[in-house]
């Protein structure tokens, strides 16, 4: 049913694909243009991106903040290091918790797939300790939003 | 989640991976499990203890030997973890789907 894989490689890497019906620029403008980020990057329901800072070029910033509208929130900041419309992002994030993460270097590919996109993000973090805390705690508050707690509402997310 | 911390960190080491597929393939003890590599008794005894400490194996009393192998629950346990964030990735990737469709039906001008 789930169209998403996500999977870890070797010691420092997470990988995961998610096939979309749409072409590669669509998904790849939905990555890179906040009007459309803020419609979709949110976590649980009622959490929202007040703030979301997309500079697509090379050093150009990202900054984006959540919040649950109740007082919690965090950020993550992260920079571009290339991009090829619209097939390729290559960037830097860290998430905010407030202390700030690691560096994540991710590397995001849009491929043509029959009708559609087979997108492909590869994540590398600096070593096998921080993908651990990472998977283990870290993408619960930050990975795409908080997912403190991942009960049914979310599980019941309509498709 | 301490217990789930700990399977993760336990996982993280290349040794530890190694002896975990060996006893995928059925019990064994120290000395067999220390066959395979180039590294002291001492050494994968540590790495046994740090699997055990996770959950992620259990061991049985059978005199001296103290044979190991795989702990079930552990392992489902990571399974879920994993499947978890796989849903709450859905989560979002399932609106984007939405966003995609109202672009597609929305009238694009040409661009260059």
């Amino acid at each position: 049913m789930t169209k998403l894989t996500l999977k870890t490689e070797g010691d420092t890497h997470v990988v995961v694909t998610r096939r979309f019906a749409a072409k590669p620029e669509a998904v790849y403008r939905a990555h890179v243009e906040p009007a459309l980020i803020q419609k979709w990057m949110l976590g649980p329901p009622g959490w929202t991106m007040p703030t979301c800072i997309n500079d697509a070029r090379p050093g150009g910033k990202i900054h984006y903040a959540w919040t649950d509208g109740k007082g919690g929130g965090f950020h993550l900041t992260g920079e571009f290091i290339a991009l090829s419309p619209f097939s390729r992002l290559e960037h830097v994030e860290r998430m905010h918790l407030p202390d700030p993460t690691p560096d994540n270097h991710v590397v995001t590919t849009f491929t043509p797939d029959n009708n559609g996109t087979l997108m492909t993000m590869r994540m590398t973090l600096p070593d096998a300790e921080t993908r651990t805390a990472m998977l283990a705690t870290g993408m619960e508050h930050g990975m795409e939003a908080s997912y403190v707690r991942l009960e049914a509402e979310i599980l019941g997310t309509p498709v | 989640m301490a217990n789930l911390n700990a399977a993760f960190s336990a996982l993280a080491d290349p040794t530890r991976r190694a002896i975990l597929a060996r006893l995928a393939l059925g019990e064994a003890t120290v000395m067999e499990l220390a066959e395979p590599f180039q590294i002291t008794q001492p050494a994968i005894s540590r790495h046994i203890k740090v699997l055990e400490q996770s959950g992620l194996i259990l061991r049985r009393s059978e005199g001296a030997k103290r044979p190991c192998r795989l702990a079930p629950a552990a392992i489902t346990e990571i399974d879920r973890w994993l499947a978890m964030l796989r849903e709450a990735l859905e989560a979002n990737y399932s609106r984007l789907d939405g966003v995609l469709a109202a672009m597609d039906s929305t009238p694009t001008q040409d661009r260059p």
